[in-house]
């Protein structure tokens, strides 16, 4: 049995996400090979090279894989999989986008977004915005899974020396064409990895009241997210969202403020190790799955907040 | 152009879903249910290329029991121009669904295939992803914008950092993302139109497709409950807190 998980990439290092995805493939009996699958990508072949339990890592270079396109690389992945028992990827939105691509080509199920490895064909994953936990068994020759990221503890970046064997790329499929991205661009932390968030809600009424939220996040080193609400409202770009079809969150700090507390919300941040909840509403959700909770008006409460915080 | 859009009948998002007192499965009996809110998206998003010119006829497709009739009226009176119900009472999962929605495109030819990018009850985020594989199409998922053009078309994407965006050639399946538009709401006099569009029903095996599961439900469990937290008066006793209890500042 062994265990192929695909790298995300940038081209030019590797994303972290790629560590929660073989602290999740480690779980399972067998050894464990990376692909990198990318363009100029020898850089992230040799430090997926370096990181522990991994037994071989894949290489795979095309100008067609340069973006991760789903459409080239499910082909490479569905015919390298022969050779494997369990194809993982992190669940993220580019492993989301290939994984199911990959299963169909293979005519197996996927398990999506996993949270525990129970044995070879068995897995715990969220369902229902994460109020229901499903235990499920593949009943397929190759297990085709997406891996929270935030249910896996990354395994170490560096200290291992696997060998890097390069594949034969396939062709372009000729089905898509990258066009450009705008990344959201910050000097604050990226919110998948942030020890700290703060997150505002629709209680912050406006794009320009979250500079708010901002000096909050600025004075204790976090990202900052936000709910569906103050992303619909326009407040702040949609890749700030946490919750149930955004990102999925579990800093060891999560303050949410003016955010009422939706299950779609719920969902995205309820595995945090601590939850601090600001919101004028008493009776609002949040206090629920809050350890610290403080009924206040957030124009006033979070600017005193930045100022306590000082002494 | 023919647009294909795939309509889930699923948990109205407002409920909470629980475990049955057994863990056999999720308790649904006496449980509000609406069109998955995506796959409202999806449907608006279609008619919206209708109303601009770049689409023709609107097919609504859902698998499912009877009851899904419901679902695809509802997409009906938003706009949708006739539906197809593949009709089981089993349990389909994304992989049969896709098989399924793959036979009716062989049958129905659409130039594009709009779903919702995950359903809301089981979160699997893969049938449109599965039927642009299984078709060979080119996939553009978790769509914010979709523009047609002639023979392609470019399609932004909500991706981790930001935006995305691809061309695609067609036919091609998008799913689509929270931002891609906000559905309308359903006029009377619609619902009773839509009463009267024709609504065809199907089986799989009609299509020829097997839908046996490929994954066993073991059991189900509600998640470990966050134990009870506590109210703090004012801004210093949350920071003392957070320093000296938590210890995470």
């Amino acid at each position: 049995m062994t265990s192929l998980v695909i790298a995300e990439h940038n081209n030019q290092s590797l994303n972290v996400a790629t560590l929660n995805a073989v602290a999740a493939a480690t779980k399972i009996p067998g050894d464990v090979h990376v692909l990198v699958a990318g363009h100029g990508c020898g850089a992230v072949a040799a430090a997926a090279a370096q990181i522990p339990g991994v037994a071989k890592v894949l290489a795979a270079d095309a100008p067609h894989y340069a973006h991760a396109l789903a459409e080239n690389l499910a082909p490479l992945v569905a015919g390298l999989a022969g050779g494997y028992s369990h194809l993982l990827v992190a669940a993220t939105t580019s492993g989301k986008n290939v994984m199911p691509r990959i299963a169909a080509l293979l005519d197996v199920a996927q398990l999506s977004d996993i949270i525990e490895v129970l044995g070879e064909d068995t897995f715990v994953r969220p369902i229902y915005a994460g109020n229901v936990l499903a235990t499920v068994q593949s009943l397929d020759k190759v297990k085709a899974i997406t891996v929270r990221t935030t249910a896996f503890d990354p395994v170490a970046a560096t200290g291992g020396s696997a060998a890097v064997e390069n594949v034969a790329a396939g062709p372009d499929a000729g089905l898509s064409q990258f066009v450009g991205e705008e990344l959201t661009k910050s000097s604050r932390p990226e919110l998948a990895a942030a020890n700290i968030i703060v997150s505002g809600g629709r209680g912050v009424g406006s794009a320009e009241n979250f500079k708010i939220i901002e000096a909050l996040a600025d004075k204790l080193g976090a990202a900052v997210g936000a709910s569906r609400a103050a992303v619909d409202a326009g407040y702040v770009p949609n890749d700030y969202q946490v919750g149930q079809t955004g990102k999925v969150v579990a800093p060891q700090l999560y303050v949410a403020v003016g955010i009422s507390g939706a299950i779609q919300h719920l969902a995205g941040m309820k595995d945090s190790k601590v939850i601090v909840a600001i919101n004028k509403d008493e009776e609002a959700p949040i206090f629920q799955v809050a350890d610290y909770g403080l009924v206040g008006d957030l124009f006033k409460e979070v600017p005193a907040l930045v100022e306590a915080l000082d002494k | 152009m023919k647009i294909l859009v795939a309509v889930k009948r699923a948990i109205d998002y407002n409920v909470k879903a629980r475990p049955k007192s057994d863990g056999s499965g999720v308790d649904l009996a006496n449980v509000k249910m609406s069109m998955n809110p995506f796959d409202e998206i999806a449907v608006e998003e279609a008619i919206r290329l209708q109303e601009a010119g770049k689409a023709g006829e609107i097919v609504a497709v859902s698998v499912g029991p009877a009851a899904c009739q419901e679902t695809l009226r509802t997409a009906m009176a938003m706009g949708a121009d006739r539906g197809i119900l593949v009709q089981t009472d089993d349990e389909v999962q994304p992989l049969a669904v896709a098989k399924l929605l793959k036979a009716l495109v062989e049958k129905e030819q659409p130039g594009m295939v709009i779903l919702g990018k995950q359903a809301i009850d089981d979160d699997s985020n893969q049938t449109g992803q599965m039927l642009a594989g299984l078709l060979g199409w080119g996939q553009g998922t978790f769509a914010a914008k979709v523009d047609v053009a002639d023979g392609t078309v470019a399609v932004k994407r909500e991706v981790d950092g930001g935006i995305q965006t691809l061309t695609l050639k067609m036919p091609v399946v998008v799913t689509a993302d929270l931002r891609l538009n906000e559905p309308r709401y359903v006029k009377l006099p619609n619902i009773m139109k839509a009463k009267k569009k024709p609504l065809d029903t199907v089986s799989p095996a009609d299509l020829g497709v097997d839908i046996a599961p490929r994954i066993k439900l073991v059991k189900v469990a509600e998640p470990p409950a966050r134990a009870g937290g506590v109210k703090v008066a004012d801004v210093n006793e949350l920071v003392a807190k957070l320093r000296n209890e938590a210890k995470v500042i």
